[in-house]
């Protein structure tokens, strides 16, 4: 490339860069202005955090993510794993039909996962709640944890494991002492990724939620569908600080198991 | 008894693929794809009075779709999705060739576009919303730059709506782009160069061309979310001008028509299945090939 050309290249990257990042860090930097309607600065003030703390719908909300993200990260990341095992290590009929069926779960409009669980429940009779939330979180989940999982599995050396078993360790020693181990990687970045989907996930979880377990996202876009206040950007920042925290650790991970 | 279900497996090497693929292809059996049969059977029932559905069948919800007001939500939500994808074609290759060539920024570089793609849709949404509002950013720094005097109608906008949904898919275009002009090869770059080919040739006939299974796949995965959206011209257009995804949620929460929801729904997914098959078929024939 011409080094003008490359240099034109790099402005118009930088300025996408720009469009990617500047919304949001704007947002958390007015998270502390002290005014409520304005767009100007007005001066340091942490009311909007402390407001948060006062708000029953939040603190609940959070706690109800939490938990449901917890939850629905472990389950995800064990059958995700399981099915990343399969894939990469075993044949077996129906393989590909298989595969291709995580892929579609993957691409699927998340609004069609959304209604048609929500359809289903309803179906057979299973009332809405935190464990409809918790499940729909799980189905949408396990994909990217068997992508994930199945990325590290690719660069992984079976020779340790051959080794193991040559030196008298029966598969089921030598899957916990030597392929476990080394996995983890992959395994800590997907439920890291599963955990971050589930805490950050408003549109399936909109349908599925009944009355009464309303998750932090729900509770937020009721906020700002409701009116603009400054505590929304506070709130916003704590989710964006706590996901991005999450992100750095999954990707840390990931990258620690590429080397 | 271990070493006995051992060497069972062992002597069954499709069993021990099946026995661990079964619990996750049944939940997602299960969760996923018996729901969608669900969803299925709903939109040939007949409405039922207090938002469920009455004994007999029926097609009339799809034949809705033929009416003028939702073949004109049909057509304005392929639109939105189409120039959503280009735009974020435009803006993401660029964003894609830089990082594959950078050497020491690469890692970060990356990780800049992995954060907003993982980083809650919902909060992205709220700061177009801080931006494009009456007295939001963009409006402040008009009116203090003496601009304009009153405030600009940016928000529930058509304009705001697309702008947000760029603002939200773009990643999903940029990492495909990446992942496959990360793998080009420099050297094919220099033979070009060493046989006289400048700068925009280079471009068409080299990396144009490699990059485009990413490219396809970044459209895709960029096209479908952008058809099935309803959370930006929700919060950002005031749903004022609806896409399919606001008429679903709509008729799944307000209007309680769930046959006609779902029939709407299934359209949707049909339409998501003819570009997945598509790119598949297209992927393993390439496969084939090369």
């Amino acid at each position: 490339m011409t080094r003008r050309f490359s240099r034109w290249l790099v402005a118009s990257a930088a300025l996408v860069y720009l469009f990617l990042h500047a919304p949001v860090l704007a947002l958390m930097v007015f998270s502390f202005n002290d005014s409520k309607f304005s767009a100007s600065w007005m001066g340091f003030t942490l009311e909007w955090y402390r407001r948060l703390v006062e708000r029953d719908d939040i603190l609940l909300g959070l706690g109800r993510s939490l938990a449901i993200g917890l939850g629905a990260t472990v389950v995800a990341t064990g059958l995700g794993t399981l099915l990343a095992l399969a894939f990469h290590r075993h044949r077996f009929p129906g393989k590909r039909a298989a595969e291709s069926l995580l892929y579609l779960a993957i691409v699927t409009p998340e609004i069609i996962m959304g209604i048609s669980l929500l359809a289903a429940f309803v179906a057979v009779g299973f009332s809405l709640g935190t464990l409809t939330v918790a499940i729909a979180h799980v189905t949408f989940s396990i994909s990217f944890v068997a992508v994930v999982v199945g990325a590290r599995l690719r660069g992984m050396d079976r020779n340790l494991e051959e080794a193991a078993m040559m030196l008298g360790a029966d598969e089921w020693e030598a899957f916990w002492k030597v392929t476990v181990p080394s996995l983890m990687p992959g395994i800590v970045a997907g439920a890291l990724l599963a955990f971050t989907m589930s805490f950050d996930d408003y549109v399936i979880t909109s349908f599925v939620a009944g009355p009464g377990s309303s998750t932090l996202p729900l509770v937020v876009y009721g906020m700002v569908r409701r009116n603009i206040e400054p505590s929304i950007n506070a709130i916003s920042t704590l989710i964006v600080v706590i996901t991005s925290l999450l992100i750095y650790l999954a990707d840390r991970s990931m990258r620690r198991s590429a080397r | 008894m271990r070493r006995r279900l051992l060497r069972w497996f062992a002597r069954r090497p499709a069993a021990s693929g099946g026995a661990l693929a079964a619990p996750g292809l049944l939940w997602v059996a299960a969760f996923f794809l018996a729901p969608i049969a669900v969803m299925l059977g709903y939109s040939v029932r007949e409405r039922g009075l207090y938002g469920g559905v009455a004994p007999g069948l029926t097609l009339e919800h799809y034949g809705r779709f033929l009416e003028p007001l939702y073949l004109e939500v049909l057509g304005r939500t392929v639109l939105w999705a189409l120039v959503t994808t280009a735009a974020c074609l435009l803006l993401g290759y660029p964003v894609a060739y830089v990082i594959a060539r950078a050497k020491r920024w690469r890692q970060i570089l990356l990780f800049l576009v992995i954060l907003p793609f993982w980083t809650s849709f919902l909060v992205r949404m709220f700061a177009m919303i801080f931006l494009l509002r009456d007295t939001g950013l963009v409006n402040t720094l008009l009116q203090r730059l003496g601009l304009t005097t009153d405030p600009i109608q940016l928000l529930y906008t058509p304009g705001a709506v697309l702008i947000g949904m760029v603002y939200g898919f773009l990643p999903l275009m940029v990492l495909p782009i990446y992942a496959s002009l990360e793998k080009l090869d420099d050297s094919l770059l220099e033979a070009a160069e060493v046989l006289g080919a400048n700068g925009p040739t280079r471009f068409a006939r080299v990396v144009w061309p490699l990059s485009l299974p990413g490219v396809v796949a970044g459209c895709l995965l960029t096209f479908i979310p952008a058809l099935g959206s309803f959370v930006p011209s929700d919060l950002l257009g005031g749903a004022k001008q609806v896409m399919i995804g606001n008429l679903i949620q709509n008729q799944f929460t307000a209007a309680r028509n769930w046959p006609f929801g779902s029939a709407a729904a299934f359209a949707m997914m049909a339409l998501v299945l003819v570009a997945v098959v598509g790119y598949l078929r297209r992927r393993d024939a390439r496969e084939v090939v090369g």
